[in-house]
């Protein structure tokens, strides 16, 4: 695999469940530039289970007000008040060699698990059917490798997928993007308070929109839609790039900390498993940034995948491993649609779909129905896993992520998560097949507004409900648990 | 969706009214009036599904080609 996030997650999330892996990566430092800035609130709890969740919510910032400006017109803003009775907020900015650096500490800290290989590179592997045979080079020379399992998290340009010569299909965006980081001595905002700026058609600068955010450090995130007809090369040049801040920022002093100039795809593999060979992140999928649905999509692959996998090595059937292609590769097209989608609204390709935009947002200014169509990214959601195989019912929240509670001492994405668990309701004599663990939730009013007040739901060990019972009957919940754990139903 | 007479005896009314609120436009003031019209409409239906249809009908409908 790789030693980006989704590499180093996927290698802490099967240590979690006591399965060794060796992390390859060819280079021997966390990311450069900030990258991946947006983390959700989903993948905060899967951090948490992995160990770094508190780690990355203590370090940031989290913005509340957003403004959105057709032009020189703010046509409205918005407050995010956080909802209470959840430990992380509905996501975070933190740049990606933050996220990284605490990735390969806790890593470190598993070190019986995991062997974290830095400046080894993959260059060729064979599928023997029940192995994986790796050659890996390194600058002391090659090494062949032997492993149950192969697991490609390489990032968007996958050399496991190309030399597997497998198809990548998609949508590709015409319009370049500039991505600035800049370093200021103060806010340029109004306020001192962190904030969200976005621009449709805005005042300083040609293209179609743009955006401005704050990060950690005193470092914003600019992003500028440039165009079709860009030369990618001479965008990137400072000289280039400093009149286009500071049309921005105004007249203050800033240090240019990281730039890119990119056009992007929304495309997938169509399967994501391979017999012995498994591929997760940007390796698998690749979506347009509108959304944070690249490193958060990535995540829940990881999320998806770590306790099947485990399972499978534990010898639970392989089959188990065909429902994280299934359900994986279902939220990746929720997430290229979606992100697609965000594209299309910000770049409007003929006469009629520009009118319509620009009639929305005029729209936007008075009537809220149409502030609700403006697209500028859909955050990453929780996939919602209904119907799927391993789920059994047909109740609401059936396939749903868990929604966090307030448990006393404690939260209970700290203490449900990571194994299959019983959430019970009401005082029915819960009892639980072996592997199941029961969790009776506080009798609190957001206990009665998230899950209701009877029954008892079961929990995977990704935290997604796959199984809602009425009453305690133990043959119904132990078929429950056997369908989800992947035997023959 | 209904493609049967909904309007009864109001239909001309309905549809002088339409004629008149693109009174005095130019072309381009008249489609984003129509743009806007749209959009509210699909709100005040609040029914992707039917939308959808009556979006296929439209098309369908089609005189020029």
């Amino acid at each position: 695999m790789g030693a980006g996030p989704i590499g180093l997650a996927m290698a802490i999330d099967l240590a979690g469940h006591g399965i060794k892996s060796v992390v390859l990566d060819d280079n021997n430092v966390v990311s450069v530039g900030s990258r991946a800035i947006c983390w959700a609130k989903r993948t905060l709890e899967i951090f948490d289970r992995l160990g770094v969740g508190a780690r990355m919510r203590d370090k940031v910032i989290t913005w509340k007000v957003g403004r959105l400006f057709h032009g020189h017109d703010e046509i409205y803003s918005f407050d995010l008040l956080p909802e209470e009775g959840h430990k992380y907020p509905a996501f975070i900015n933190l740049q990606q060699y933050y996220v990284e650096q605490y990735l390969v500490e806790r890593a470190q800290e598993l070190s019986d698990l995991i062997d974290l290989r830095f400046l080894n590179k993959v260059t060729d592997h064979t599928d023997h059917g029940s192995h994986v045979r790796l050659t890996v080079e390194t600058p002391d020379g090659n090494y062949d490798l032997e492993a149950d399992y192969y697991i490609a998290a390489e990032g968007a340009g996958s050399p496991t997928r190309k030399r597997m010569n497998l198809p990548f299909e998609g949508q590709t965006f015409e319009e370049h993007f500039l991505i600035v980081d800049v370093e200021l001595p103060h806010s340029p905002f109004e306020t001192d308070e962190p904030e969200r700026w976005f621009w449709f058609a805005p005042p300083f600068h040609t293209g179609q929109s743009a955006l401005l955010h704050k990060q950690p450090d005193n470092i914003y995130r600019i992003d500028l839609q440039l165009g079709p007809d860009t030369d990618p090369r001479t965008e990137a040049a400072e000289e280039k790039v400093i009149p286009r801040v500071k049309a921005i920022i105004g007249d203050m002093p800033f240090r240019l900390n990281w730039m890119s100039v990119y056009k992007f795809r929304c495309a997938k593999l169509d399967r994501f498993v391979h017999n012995r060979v498994l591929f997760v992140g940007d390796s698998a999928h690749v979506v347009s940034p509108f959304g944070a649905r690249g490193g958060n999509g990535g995540i829940q692959d990881v999320d998806n995948l770590g306790w099947k996998l485990a399972a499978v090595l534990n010898g639970a059937p392989a089959t188990l491993l065909g429902s994280y292609d299934d359900e994986r590769c279902h939220g990746a097209q929720e997430n290229i649609l979606n992100s697609a989608r965000a594209t299309n609204f910000m770049t409007p390709k003929t006469e009629i779909e520009a009118l319509f935009r620009n009639e929305t947002l005029a729209l936007a200014s008075k009537h809220p129905f149409a502030r609700k169509l403006i697209n500028s990214g859909r955050l990453s959601q929780p996939c919602s896993l209904a119907n799927q195989s391993l789920q059994t019912g047909s109740h609401p929240l059936v396939g749903c992520a868990l929604f966090d509670l307030p448990m006393g001492n404690g939260w209970l994405v700290e203490q449900a998560q990571g194994r299959f668990c019983l959430l019970t309701l009401d005082t029915q004599d819960w009892q639980t097949p072996a592997g199941v663990d029961t969790l009776p939730l506080p009798n609190i009013p957001e206990r009665t507004q998230r899950y209701g007040d009877t029954g008892a739901f079961l929990l995977r060990p990704d935290g997604h409900i796959c199984a809602f019972f009425e009453a305690p009957d133990a043959t119904v919940i132990a078929t429950a648990h056997a369908r989800a754990t992947g035997a023959a139903t | 969706m209904i493609l049967e007479d909904n309007l009864g005896p109001h239909g001309d009314d309905a549809y002088a009214a339409l004629i008149a609120a693109h009174e005095g436009l130019s072309t381009a003031q008249s489609q984003a009036l129509n743009a806007r019209l749209i959009l509210i409409l699909m709100n005040e239906l609040g029914d992707p599904n039917r939308f959808t249809q009556l979006l296929t009908e439209a098309r369908a409908s089609s005189s020029s080609d």
